[in-house]
């Protein structure tokens, strides 16, 4: 049998995610890839592989999956209740999965996007340089109950049972944004005001971008609805006719006429992404200088993720097999459970 | 040639062209003017063709919109200071707005149903317009308009520029959706749908070109400074046209 993940059940959404295409802009494609990149590099650090392996992007809801062969996997982004034959699993950590058992994911107990990793990636078949489902572009689609996903060789079939503090970005919070094209056109005391109030995540947003409910008026500027379409990139803050600010993302569309009061920082469109509706958001405004510091220290923290990984500590309730453990001589080694695990 | 530089912002009354500008924190925008027209439209082209042949190190990307040069590089490799600097340097070489079209340009003609059912506004556009429904489709259909732009979705071409009394508005109110290889228009220009997709745009007449074609050698069917002739055809000519491939009917010449 082929190396594959067998996919029982899937919730809505569920699709193959990279980092995506960049490079396609010109052809009026967005990069795309998944919604939340910092997931990927923190499941590449769990499995100690390279970023560039495809995902499993879940939103909001998880699946049923079984492997056929025994492969090592890493659960990372939004938390969701996981379980390998019914025994939980820790999130933002990697595991075994052995070879005919079920995982089951379940809802998202905070933030939006999950992300299943495999040792060695899944290996569907690339289209346009990525693997990446492409909604909005009609290039691949969600995945389905019944799919057979081949996954790569596992070029480093270590250990596992190691976890990861996930830099959190589930429940919204502070997001930092510079200056963008039509910044000038609204008025400073505007400006102010939109980084004085709150903001709460709408239910309206995919992976196109995310809509945000201002707690007091919209906001208004003087380009009317008559400025020329413009480059349009990940993290832009559109206001729309309406004076609701709309963050975009990965999936975008690659030109608009909407003015924009400014753009996300790459480091915080994760939590952008991950706000659930509802969820409060606030904007600060920093100027380039401080946010390409900010991309900076952002690039070196997640270069040197790999080196903050620990074991993970096991509940023994959570062991099924307890009573074959070595429990009462007190004459082990004392990384029986760790060994167990594996 | 004056190049304005500014910051971040709009632009300031009098404003001298090009200007730069920034987008997020990886990004430069050279922009040759704030209302579309031929000249800026071709030179956006050719200095994004120039900074591809220029090859500078920390580049990772660059397009253009209608009458802008987008540049997307490495902030940590390459600062904002020296790739303006490159840019004005590479922007003071010559006079932009008196640059050539690319080469390799097409002319196509796309058979194109006008009105019914297939394309339910051609007569509310045509009353925006000020002209009949027949008027319209001779407007439209007689106009050779070039390819501006690609954009908004994959493939996706912005065409122009129509007659002075195609100048209308979009719609205030949104149409769900049009389908692939809808002709809509708006301030005087066509836009040709690539994907099914909502839209300010008025539906006016309906194509069975594809023009994204993720699994092609050529996935990205027309370009920049291609023109295009929007023939007009029956239904059932489109039926069977779209029957017999991707082009939808469509041919293509090479101009230059």
């Amino acid at each position: 049998m082929t190396r594959a993940l067998i996919v029982h059940r899937a919730g809505p959404g569920l699709s193959v995610q990279d980092q995506g295409r960049p490079g396609y802009l010109a052809y009026g494609l967005s990069r795309g890839g998944a919604a939340d990149r910092l997931a990927l590099v923190e499941g590449a650090a769990l499995l100690e592989q390279d970023e560039s392996h495809a995902a499993l992007e879940m939103v909001g809801m998880g699946g049923e999956f079984e492997a056929t062969e025994d492969m090592r996997i890493a659960l990372t982004g939004a938390p969701m209740r996981a379980s390998i034959d019914g025994v939980r699993v820790a999130w933002s950590a990697s595991h075994s999965l052995p070879a005919g058992t079920r995982l089951s994911i379940g809802a998202a107990e905070s933030g939006t996007y999950g992300y299943l990793h495999l040792g060695g990636g899944l290996a569907t078949p690339s289209r346009l340089e990525a693997r990446s489902a492409h909604m909005t572009a009609g290039v691949g689609a969600p995945v389905q109950p019944g799919s057979s996903l081949p996954v790569g060789e596992d070029g480093n079939p270590g250990s596992t049972g190691l976890g990861v503090d996930a830099e959190p970005r589930f429940d919204g919070g502070e997001v930092r944004f510079v200056p963008s094209l039509q910044t000038e056109f609204f008025d400073p005391a505007e400006l102010t005001r939109f980084e004085a109030i709150e903001f709460n995540r709408d239910a309206r947003g995919n992976r196109m971008g995310a809509r945000f409910l201002p707690q007091g008026d919209g906001f208004q500027n003087e380009t009317g609805l008559s400025i020329l379409s413009e480059v349009i990139v990940p993290g832009d803050i559109q206001i729309t006719g309406d004076g609701t600010p709309f963050v975009l993302l990965c999936e975008c569309q690659t030109t608009g006429g909407y003015p924009r009061i400014g753009s996300v920082l790459p480091a915080d469109l994760p939590r952008v992404a991950q706000a659930q509706p509802g969820a409060s958001l606030r904007f600060r405004l920093l100027n380039l200088e401080e946010a390409i510091e900010v991309e900076r220290c952002e690039q070196e923290r997640r270069k040197g993720l790999h080196r903050t990984l620990r074991p993970l500590i096991r509940d023994p309730r959570t062991i099924p097999d307890l009573l074959s453990y070595q429990l009462i001589s007190g004459v082990t080694a004392g990384d029986d459970l760790e060994k167990a695990a594996k | 040639m004056t190049i304005l530089v500014s910051n971040s912002g709009g632009t300031p009354p009098g404003a001298e062209w090009p200007q730069i500008r920034t987008v997020g924190i990886d990004g430069l925008l050279v922009s040759f003017g704030d209302r579309l027209s031929e000249p800026a439209n071709r030179a956006a082209l050719a200095l994004r063709n120039a900074i591809e042949r220029a090859d500078w190190a920390g580049v990772e990307e660059t397009s253009t919109s209608m009458v802008s040069t987008y540049l997307r590089f490495d902030p940590l490799w390459q600062g904002h200071a020296a790739m303006r600097a490159s840019l004005r340097e590479l922007l003071g070489q010559q006079d932009w707005f008196a640059a050539a079209l690319p080469t390799g340009r097409r002319l196509w003609r796309i058979p194109t149903v006008y009105g019914t059912d297939l394309a339910p506004q051609l007569n509310e556009a045509a009353a925006v317009a000020g002209l009949s429904p027949e008027e319209a489709m001779v407007s439209i259909s007689q106009s050779r308009v070039q390819v501006q732009t690609i954009g908004f979705a994959p493939g996706q071409p912005y065409l122009g520029e129509l007659p002075p009394e195609w100048d209308i508005p979009r719609q205030t109110a949104l149409t769900d959706k049009v389908p692939i290889g809808a002709l809509t228009v708006a301030i005087r220009q066509i836009t040709l749908f690539s994907v099914s997709a909502p839209t300010g745009w008025r539906h006016v007449g309906q194509t069975a070109i594809s023009l994204f074609r993720p699994d092609d050698a050529t996935p990205f069917v027309v370009r920049p400074g291609d023109e295009v002739l929007f023939e007009p055809t029956t239904a059932e000519e489109l039926a069977n046209m779209r029957a017999s491939g991707p082009d939808g009917g469509a041919t293509s010449e090479v101009l230059s």
